[in-house]
């Protein structure tokens, strides 16, 4: 592959990913409720349990602090992704597709639009830790890190689906089946210790976006069942399994 | 040398024959027309000659570049506007150039002129900061062009440019396909099932059936096969044999009681036509039209096939509203 072509392809990544930004930064009433359900979970959900729960003697608002920005990763990158289908059904696409421009480049352009968009988000939802005494401030690049791998994974994911439907039907499937089980059994809103039915702790195990809950609440809380390298290992292969799956599953799309 | 080849090009879709066996040549500036009724394979065809669909047997290339082995370098020298709208509405129009202008890697150099060249010639340097949400159908007709048109191409397919337009703006984005034709030198495949609009732009057509091109000429060529012009005339006990017998007459039949005689250059010969048959009471002369060519070669008007589609502009009108909202 000579050199020009490879300049060609990261121009194409570009122009994905700035129209992408372009889209984000129009969508201001996404952002604003991206960021407010995110605010309220932690306020009207955490403070509701947190009156009689605290877990490692941390209140629970802060404890599940973690487990929120895990939250928005996964339905803010899924669903980024699954909006393919839409683009795909009001041929926005196919104007795309048909340029000089490879299936991967176009496919690395989603991603990483999508982790852009995401981690903006968490980034503002960062600028309100100070509202939980417990979290330690000097953990947030750490966190930030696995929460932009995790996104990474995800979107990924998303688009992988997104190619695979050719309706918006799946979309309910989706989130039944998929978003909403990674959710609960990440260990987002409960602690995973011995007081666990071992079926749960098996399935929690299981699930790669614990080790994210796990490795950004180290960071934050330091409190945390797998050493971080570990945590960032089982992330990362998991956002690499998901990205070469993504990019195949995109290049074969009708 | 011709730019656009194909050799028995082929498109099958389990059971349906969309594209059978095309052989084409088209010349380098050539404004080239496919006419068709719904379903004959415009749209199939095009999709291959700019490499979105795989041909199921067959080749073809263009400037020299095979559809099949080199994708990427045939992707460069062609523009496509798509049948059904492609804009990104949630960009400007601008930002729709922009897009597209780093989409196909023109320099950052170039790119701000080159976008400013191509809203001046579809004329909406004024609405270029709008969203292209808040454009009508004609202005996201026109930006789609320019689009189209930004990196040059050698070759610009357009699938329908004028579907679901009033008449007054298809004949606007006639003008400015004629201009750019003209300015770039873009050799110009389009499709329609306007025949009048085929017969005013293209320099040759291929009229399309059931994935067939079964006739292929210059508008006026086609039309001078049908052997002239019709006269319809509406006489009590018409003497067919008499005006069969005529030196400038190619054909006479009945039909509803009314007498149809095609003729050659009806504005010599009509007083002494008339002159023979006494006692008319009505005359009327219709040029034919690429819609009689078609008639004459299938036996079926070119709107009969259509399901969806009456044919009618203001159905058309809605089915594209309905799919670019
Ligand atoms: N993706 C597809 N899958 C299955 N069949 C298809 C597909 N695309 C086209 N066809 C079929 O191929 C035939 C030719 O379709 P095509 O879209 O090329 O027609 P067309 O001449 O462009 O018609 P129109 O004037 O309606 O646009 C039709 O019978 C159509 O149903
Ligand atoms: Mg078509």
């Amino acid at each position: 592959m000579g050199e020009k072509r490879i300049r060609r392809e990261l121009m194409g990544v570009y122009a994905v990913w700035w129209r992408e930004f372009k889209v984000f930064q129009r969508e201001k009433s996404r952002i604003v409720s991206s960021i407010v359900q995110p605010l309220m979970w932690l306020f009207l959900f955490g403070s509701g349990v947190g009156a009689s729960v605290s877990v490692s003697n941390i209140n629970y608002q802060d404890y599940i602090y973690p487990g929120i920005l895990a939250m928005m990763v996964l339905f803010g990158s899924v669903f980024f992704g699954l909006y393919i289908v839409w683009d795909r059904k009001l041929d926005v696409l196919k104007a795309i597709l048909v340029a000089p421009v490879s299936r991967l480049s176009i496919f690395m352009g989603k991603v990483l639009g999508g982790c852009t968009d995401v981690t903006l988000q968490i980034v503002i939802l960062f600028c309100f830790a100070f509202l939980f005494p417990s979290v330690n401030p000097w953990g947030i690049p750490q966190a930030l890190l696995l929460l932009f791998i995790t996104s990474i994974a995800l979107v990924s994911m998303g688009l992988a689906l997104g190619s695979l439907f050719e309706s918006l039907e799946g979309f309910q499937l989706i989130s039944s089946f998929l978003i909403f089980p990674l959710f609960f059994l990440s260990g987002a809103l409960f602690p995973v210790d011995d007081k666990l039915p071992g079926w749960l702790t098996g399935l929690v195990k299981l699930n790669p976006l614990t080790y994210t809950v796990d490795g950004v609440r180290g960071a934050l809380l330091h409190v945390n069942i797998f050493p971080f390298y570990v945590d960032l290992i089982v992330v990362t292969f998991f956002a690499a399994v998901m990205f070469v799956l993504g990019s195949i599953l995109f290049s074969r799309m009708k | 040398m011709a730019i656009i080849k194909t050799l028995a090009l082929t498109k099958n879709y389990g059971k349906i024959e969309a594209v059978r066996s095309i052989d084409l040549n088209i010349e380098k500036g050539e404004i080239f027309g496919l006419l068709g009724p719904n379903g004959a394979g415009k749209t199939t065809t095009i999709g291959m000659l700019c490499t979105i669909v795989r041909p199921t047997s067959g080749s073809a290339s263009i400037a020299g570049c095979d559809v099949i082995k080199e994708p990427a370098r045939v992707r460069r020298k062609v523009g496509i506007v798509f049948q059904d709208p492609t804009l990104d509405t949630v960009l400007t129009g601008r930002e729709n150039l922009e897009l597209h202008a780093r989409l196909y890697g023109i320099p950052a150099a170039i790119r701000g002129k080159r976008i400013m060249e191509m809203l001046e010639l579809v004329d909406l340097q004024n609405r270029s900061n709008d969203l292209a949400r808040t454009y009508s159908g004609g202005m996201r007709r026109r930006l789609e062009l320019a689009r189209g048109l930004l990196h040059r191409p050698a070759v610009l397919f357009l699938d329908e440019p004028t579907l679901g337009l009033d008449p007054q703006t298809r004949a606007r984005i006639w003008e400015y396909i004629k201009k750019m034709a003209q300015t770039e030198g873009t050799t110009v495949v389009l499709t329609t099932h306007y025949m009048e609009e085929a017969q005013q732009v293209c320099g040759r057509v291929g009229i399309i059936d059931h994935g067939r091109i079964i006739e292929l000429n210059s508008p006026d060529a086609l039309k001078e096969s049908m052997g002239g012009d019709m006269v319809v005339i509406k006489v009590k006990e018409p003497k067919l044999e008499e005006i069969r017998a005529l030196p400038y007459v190619s054909e006479v039949r009945e039909n509803d009681g009314l007498v149809e005689i095609i003729m050659k250059q009806s504005h010599l010969h009509l007083p002494d036509l008339l002159a023979h048959i006494r006692n008319v009471e009505s005359v009327e002369i219709r040029i034919p039209t690429l819609n009689d060519v078609f008639i004459k070669l299938t036996g079926r008007d070119i709107r009969e096939d259509s399901v969806e589609d009456s044919g009618s502009w203001v159905d058309t009108v809605a089915r594209y509203r309905q799919r670019g909202s």
